[in-house]
């Protein structure tokens, strides 16, 4: 066994990436990131439209623009070191890693600490039951973007779209810039899964319909999707009888949800939330497990970049303190619960100093609402309250606790809409 | 330009794959014809994968024989072909006194085929056995000698056998007529030219009835029997199950059942619905809700959040009620291996010797001198040691980039999957020879690569690269937007 790195981060992302500066930055003398494909930056070197980066860098970059930006911030650190082409087979609780690349074959790394970024993957068809039969054609929305994007090719000509995600919304867009009939984006929701601004940029600007409380019941085609059909649901999700309709295609592109990819963190034992299906953190990015950190999409899925570099700039840095011994025993630790129309709460403890500690919550609410009031409460107690204009599942609130606010604090957190005016 | 041959075996399912590789052993020039780009790609891809004991066929029927006598074959050939096998043995349970009656009938019935070791448990034994299985069981038959098994790939180590010891392949080449002079079959008709051939054997699946038809027998017919199945991740529910879970059967079906599968997934399935159209492999909501309902009765706790794939298969069900094996009485150098449903995958080991022993007999031919055994391995990092892992990335680098991260397949097993005998040309080809792309994410993430890899390997543009049928093409170029790719 050779050198002990202080950090070795699971996935060369935009979160990788970042935990692996914020880590030098706090410190760290040893740090390895590991990155499965050819070339850091994770998807977003797919993501080659722009709307990235307004929060983190100040100003819009393409996805590869925000990853090259990313890089540039850790390449030329004689601290880190990034291997690429690797791939992370096991990450065990004593923190070793175990990974093959072709190059340097099959390898036992051991870390001091170890910060998961393994991002998330796309949920497929047979995840939510289509009917019909098995032709060519089906692409998950990200699948088919690496084709377009990257490898210049065309999943299809005349496209439908399951499901309003962003990815899906993007897809629309960039199809139809392709020279490709994009017939309509089926949402099974009466509400969108995307940004407004991806709507607004991406469907109505290219005039394509999107059909909400709808959903695609059949699937057509024997060797390739010759079309569709659709049909209304209703408030149970179920499809209404005579509302269908058919949808000539020879493409469905999937965009129904992104799962964390956590097959690592099962395996390694570590506490998974059941509906973020990500780890369990508190407010450092730390795990169920002593040393191991994990941030980005592989805790809960984000809809922008620039929150996975915010999250994962934490857990870098306690990664860092961590490794060096620097890291404040906590003296209590409080569960951040959710309650009224509140579905996630990231973190989902705190664990706190007497000192106290300034905190950003991540959530995401269970239906879209307006004018409404996000109240943080503690034992009865009022912590912390703001109006929130409009409230959507398809985008992540953030609210910041300032240090005063948790000194003190000694019963569960609990992070709810007040819907009453 | 025409082939000659002395047999020419139509159908590369299970059972025309095992029956080749028997033939394989003697001197006689074997040819297989398949219509589509690779085997295995009919019932033989969507099928309950399991290793039946023998208990179910009647007494006396080919069925029963063949099974039992299969499943017996099964366990010799499981080393020497590197069979993905499992012996998980079998329970068929019972809820109430009707249903336990029904299991000493399949006890009775099975003890008369020559199944070994069965036994009836009563609940307690059960519940020890799958603790997962619902409180309402109170009894069940044990079928130790029961397994389940990775069913493309018997079908894939089999012609691999073949193909190492002379027989040929053609994929692709689609049967169009049968000619016979005096009664007397002559050659085969396909897509592909004329193969003269002295004996012909039916292996044709859902459409042997055709094939016989073009023949000049008419002694049988084909229902097609479609059955649905829902696929679910390993992780979702580790131990569900540890081997396979039947209901008691009614007069026409197993019933819904509830199997884990060689590669620590769980499946539930299938229904039995008679159809028209021979291709209708469309799964249906009606089939999904049928076949989960069914399960829930066997296994409350089925993880519905973690359904990966549904599938349909069709059964080849023979208006005769048992398999069609055998000369045909009508046309001389017809061969029916014919009507094989279930338990067919266990069968067909022992339906290939007796079909072989039927041509060995009538043609005289001599074993040949220098048939092998096995077949070529075919190394997986996923399976080795620490140091096999070291060893393999050391002799091929691509053994060391992972393609399918869900189930750690590599650029080397895939290249391995399309140079070798019979060797993958599509992208199901690819999933079924290493599983890349059976994951949880069902290619999303290594597809793409996979179609390149093809296109890479069989030199050919990936706008040529197909899914699996002849015509699946999954990607186009970007500069012709009229589409069409031929």
């Amino acid at each position: 066994m050779g050198e002990i790195y202080d950090v070795i981060i699971v996935g060369g992302g935009p979160a990788g990436l970042a935990a692996a500066y914020s880590a030098w930055q706090n410190g760290a003398k040893s740090i390895l990131v590991l990155e499965r494909d050819r070339e850091p930056g994770g998807i977003l070197q797919q993501c080659i439209h722009n709307g990235f980066g307004l929060h983190h860098f100040k100003e819009e970059l393409t996805g590869p623009g925000y990853a090259q930006r990313c890089y540039d911030l850790v390449k030329d650190k004689p601290e880190i070191s990034i291997m690429v082409d690797t791939m992370v087979l096991e990450v065990r609780p004593d923190k070793t890693v175990c990974a093959v690349s072709p190059e340097r074959g099959r390898m036992e790394l051991r870390g001091k600490t170890i910060v998961l970024t393994m991002g998330c993957r796309e949920r497929t068809r047979g995840a939510i039951r289509i009917p019909g039969e098995r032709p060519a054609g089906i692409y998950t929305a990200g699948a088919a973007q690496r084709m377009v994007n990257m490898e210049g090719y065309l999943p299809g000509h005349k496209i439908v779209i399951l499901g309003s995600g962003d990815i899906g919304l993007i897809m629309a867009r960039r199809m139809t810039l392709e020279g490709c009939k994009v017939q309509g984006v089926f949402e099974i929701c009466p509400f969108s899964n995307g940004l407004t601004r991806n709507l607004v940029q991406c469907l109505d600007d290219y005039g394509i319909p999107l059909y909400l409380s709808h959903t695609i019941t059949q699937i057509q085609g024997k060797e390739r999707v010759t079309g569709i059909t659709a049909a209304r649901v209703d408030e149970h999700m179920c499809p209404v009888p005579g509302t269908d309709f058919a949808v000539d295609c020879d493409t469905v592109l999937l965009s129904v949800g992104l799962i964390p990819e956590n097959e690592l963190s099962r395996s390694l034992g570590i506490e998974l939330h059941p509906l973020t299906n990500g780890p369990v953190v508190d407010q450092h990015r730390a795990t169920s497990l002593p040393g191991i950190f994990a941030a980005g999409n592989v805790v809960h899925v984000h809809d922008l970049v620039d929150f996975v570099s915010d999250e994962a700039a934490i857990a870098g840095k306690y990664a860092a303190l961590t490794a060096a011994g620097k890291v404040a025993v906590a003296e209590r630790t409080l569960p951040v619960v959710t309650g009224n129309a509140v579905r996630t709460c990231v973190p989902q403890r705190l664990r706190l100093t007497d000192e106290g500690e300034s905190v950003r919550l991540f959530m995401r609410v269970t239906k879209p609402m307006r004018r409404v009031k996000l109240v943080i409460r503690s034992g009865g107690n009022l912590i912390l309250s703001k109006n929130l204009l409009a409230a959507k599942p398809s985008e992540m609130i953030a609210v910041d606790l300032p240090a005063g606010k948790t000194v003190g604090l000694r019963d569960d957190l609990v992070v709810a809409i007040d819907e009453e005016e | 330009m025409d082939r000659e041959a002395d047999v020419v075996v139509i159908g590369g399912g299970i059972t025309g794959t095992a029956i080749l590789a028997e033939l394989a052993r003697y001197d006689l020039h074997c040819v297989l014809v398949e219509k589509e780009p690779d085997i295995a790609a009919g019932t033989t891809k969507a099928n309950s994968a399991v290793l039946h004991a023998g208990f179910d066929a009647p007494q006396g029927s080919m069925k029963a024989r063949m099974n039992v006598a299969g499943n017996r074959l099964y366990h010799e050939l499981q080393e020497q072909l590197d069979l993905d096998i499992q012996w998980t043995g079998s329970l068929v349970v019972a809820t109430d006194a009707a249903e336990e009656a029904v299991l000493h009938e399949l006890l009775a019935r099975g003890q008369a085929n020559g199944v070994p070791d069965l036994v009836i448990w009563d609940g307690k034994k059960v519940h020890e056995q799958e603790p997962n299985l619902s409180p309402q069981i109170r009894a069940a038959l044990w079928a130790p000698t029961a397994g389940i098994c990775w069913p493309f790939g018997l079908a894939i180590a089999f012609a691999e056998n073949a193909v190492q010891n002379g027989a040929e392949i053609l994929r692709e080449c689609e049967v169009t007529g049968i000619r016979t002079e005096a009664g007397k079959v002559t050659a085969v008709e396909t897509t592909a030219g004329l193969i003269r051939t002295r004996w012909v054997v039916n292996a044709a699946g859902v459409e042997a009835d055709q094939v016989s038809q073009w023949a000049g027998d008419t002694s049988f017919s084909i229902q097609p029997r479609k059955g649905e199945y829902v696929l679910f991740d390993k992780t979702a529910q580790p131990d569900l199950v540890k081997g396979v879970i039947f209901p008691t059967p009614s007069r026409t079906s197993k019933g819904i059942l509830v199997c884990a599968t060689t590669h620590g997934n769980v499946f539930v399935g299938p229904n039995a619905q008679n159809i028209e159209d021979r291709e209708d492999t469309a799964v249906t909501a009606a089939g999904m809700a049928e076949i989960l309902n069914g399960a829930r009765k066997l296994v409350p706790k089925i993880p519905l959040g973690a359904v990966i794939t549904e599938f349909a298969g069709i059964r080849a069900v023979s208006s005769t009620g048992d398999f069609v094996l055998g000369f045909s009485k009508n046309v001389d150098g017809l061969v029916q291996a014919a009507g094989i449903q279930s338990p067919g995958l266990t069968s067909a080991p022992a339906i290939a010797r007796y079909i072989a022993g039927l041509l060995v007999k009538a043609s005289k031919a001599a074993l040949r001198a220098d048939y092998q055994a096995g077949r070529p391995a075919h190394p997986t990092l996923r399976t080795l040691t620490p140091a096999g892992q070291e060893t393999l990335i050391a002799g091929d680098s691509r053994y060391g980039r992972v393609i399918c991260r869900c189930e750690t397949i590599t650029e080397g097993e895939i290249v391995d999957a399309i140079h070798r005998p019979c060797g993958a040309r599509t992208v199901d080809g690819v999933k079924r020879r290493t599983r890349a792309g059976m994951g949880r994410c069902q290619g999303g993430f290594c597809g793409p690569r996979i179609v390149q890899i093809l296109a890479r390997e069989l030199k050919i543009p990936v706008s040529s690269v197909r899914k699996e049928t002849r015509a699946s093409y999954m990607y186009y170029d970007k500069d012709e937007m009229s589409g069409g790719n031929a």
